[in-house]
């Protein structure tokens, strides 16, 4: 059974509680008041328009409309500019909530394979985790390549004079891409990180139980 | 002794040949000068950044800041942690905020910790460097080292996001902080405390991963502290001062503007009117060159 079908199924036509129990700050959803200042104020929203803006996510989360909730790329345009936060009469943290739908959506394999802004987030945590420090370079090129080696060489190009005013003002190191800055007890992080997860993982399945 | 100490976490973007490595060496400087001791917290790793969620969930991610809060606690206790980095201050200050307020959370921290090695006994106290600035010197303290004033050099003060929330500066408003309005009068420059645009995101990560729309934003930055006749844009956050300054040309090209205007962060201000060279303010890591401060770091120190 695929992750999605096993929380679908427990969940059954309860999509709030679900998004409560499973999402990070979710048990917050049921506070909004439809004011709409979130929207107003996220300027992403501003700029190109989400599919769904953060009001309308949290109907939709509480009208049951799963899968529109978790294949939507509306959270994906977060620029975590905290806003939305600030601003919100009933103080929702809804940047918190948008990257906790995010992120379970993510996580169940719901959310659009081709975001651009999904894939980045990913590739910035393993790229942070791995050495526990981030690697500017490999995280461009990590990027750039994300769609193959022709679509790579040709975003380089788009890319090149940004690179090439970085690397004159000493911002960019070509060299990084045979190691770079890193942290001294890589075992450490790893261990530890992998201890979380266990951990984690283990509390949203007992939610799953109980 | 230092007048100052605290234990530094300088952030990824800070180091050597990175992204922000003109930000540490202006600080450094500028702390020199101040008689402020940073301590840089050993092995320090990653803040994981808000960017990095699709993976990070909720306990790695406060793991990752608590290690850096244990291995303050080890090597520098009772110190404060100071970041210069806005994601960095942000992102430790929140696992703060989260694990004090949830047994559960820093219970499992503890656990995730003992993996590494480390335990965390008590919180720390993590503060962003303008704080320190502001709140443990004071304008009269900055002031007082003023030797060689920007006369005449109008800056439009780009405070950005995540200095200013969630969390911000003590005693300032979201919507209109005038700290650094103050700063950049302090170092005998004009400042624009009504550019328009000193709050707006830069669009943050989305300059990598979605750069049109980043873009479109970072235009409205600029353009607006052009309308007020700035010279130049400072700004606390290093993800801010790259993303305003490096795509300016890729900007020019989309929407047919001529913008060259150079963004600075307020230490390199500082470390020049503290009356320091070029290289003391790193101002060879301009990828716009500020010719306007290069001038004027050439110039003899006043009196």
């Amino acid at each position: 059974m695929s992750a999605n079908t096993a929380v679908a199924e427990k969940y059954r036509n309860n999509f709030l509680k679900e998004i409560e129990e499973q999402v990070e700050m979710g048990d917050w959803v049921k506070m909004c008041m439809q004011c709409g200042v979130c929207s107003g104020s996220c300027p992403t929203n501003f700029q190109s328009a989400w599919e769904h803006p953060p009001q309308e996510l949290f109907m939709m989360i509480r009208a049951g409309k799963r899968e529109e909730v978790l294949t939507t790329t509306s959270m994906w345009n977060c620029t975590s500019c905290y806003n939305c936060i600030v601003r919100c009469p009933r103080k929702l943290p809804i940047t918190h909530i948008m990257h906790g739908i995010a992120e379970y959506a993510h996580r169940i394999g719901k959310a659009p394979k081709m975001q651009p802004t999904r894939f980045f987030s990913g590739l910035f945590w393993k790229n942070c985790t791995h050495t526990g420090r981030v690697n500017e370079l490999k995280l461009s090129m990590g990027l750039y390549f994300k769609d193959g080696l022709g679509a790579g060489i040709k975003e380089g190009m788009k890319m090149k004079d940004v690179a090439l005013g970085l690397m004159k003002a000493k911002r960019l190191n070509p060299f990084e891409i045979l190691g770079g800055h890193k942290c001294k007890d890589q075992k450490g992080i790893q261990a530890m990180l992998a201890k979380a997860y266990e951990i984690e993982r283990a509390r949203k399945a007992a939610k799953m139980e109980g | 002794m230092a007048k100052k100490e605290y234990a530094f976490y300088p952030g990824c973007s800070s180091q050597k040949g990175a992204s922000a490595s003109n930000y540490l060496t202006s600080v450094e400087s500028m702390c020199k000068t101040l008689d402020v001791k940073l301590t840089e917290i050993p092995d320090w790793n990653c803040c994981g950044a808000s960017i990095g969620y699709a993976e990070a969930g909720e306990l790695p991610r406060h793991v990752m800041n608590a290690r850096n809060f244990a291995l303050s606690e080890q090597h520098l206790p009772g110190q404060e942690i100071v970041a210069t980095c806005a994601a960095c201050w942000l992102g430790a200050r929140e696992t703060r905020e989260r694990l004090s307020h949830s047994d559960r959370l820093m219970a499992d921290t503890r656990e995730a910790l003992k993996e590494a090695g480390l335990t965390i006994n008590e919180m720390p106290e993590v503060r962003h460097m303008v704080e320190v600035l502001i709140e443990d010197l004071g304008f009269d303290e900055m002031k007082k080292h003023v030797v060689r004033p920007l006369e005449g050099v109008k800056i439009a003060g780009y405070v950005g996001c995540q200095t200013n929330r969630p969390f911000g500066v003590a005693g300032e408003s979201f919507e209109n902080p005038m700290y650094l309005d103050k700063m950049v009068e302090m170092v005998g420059a004009e400042s624009i405390p009504e550019y328009d645009m000193k709050v707006t995101c830069c669009g943050g990560a989305l300059a990598f991963s979605e750069p049109q729309k980043a873009q479109a934003q970072i235009k409205d930055i600029v353009e607006s502290a052009y309308d007020h006749g700035a010279e130049m844009i400072v700004t606390p956050c290093p993800l801010c001062q790259a993303n305003v300054e490096i795509y300016q040309g890729q900007i020019n090209k989309t929407y047919g503007t001529k913008f060259n205007i150079p963004v600075m962060y307020y230490s390199q201000l500082m470390v020049v009117a503290y009356g320091g060279s070029a290289k003391d303010a790193a101002l060879n890591g301009q990828v716009i060159k500020a010719r306007r401060l290069e001038e004027i770091a050439a110039k003899p120190v006043k009196g």
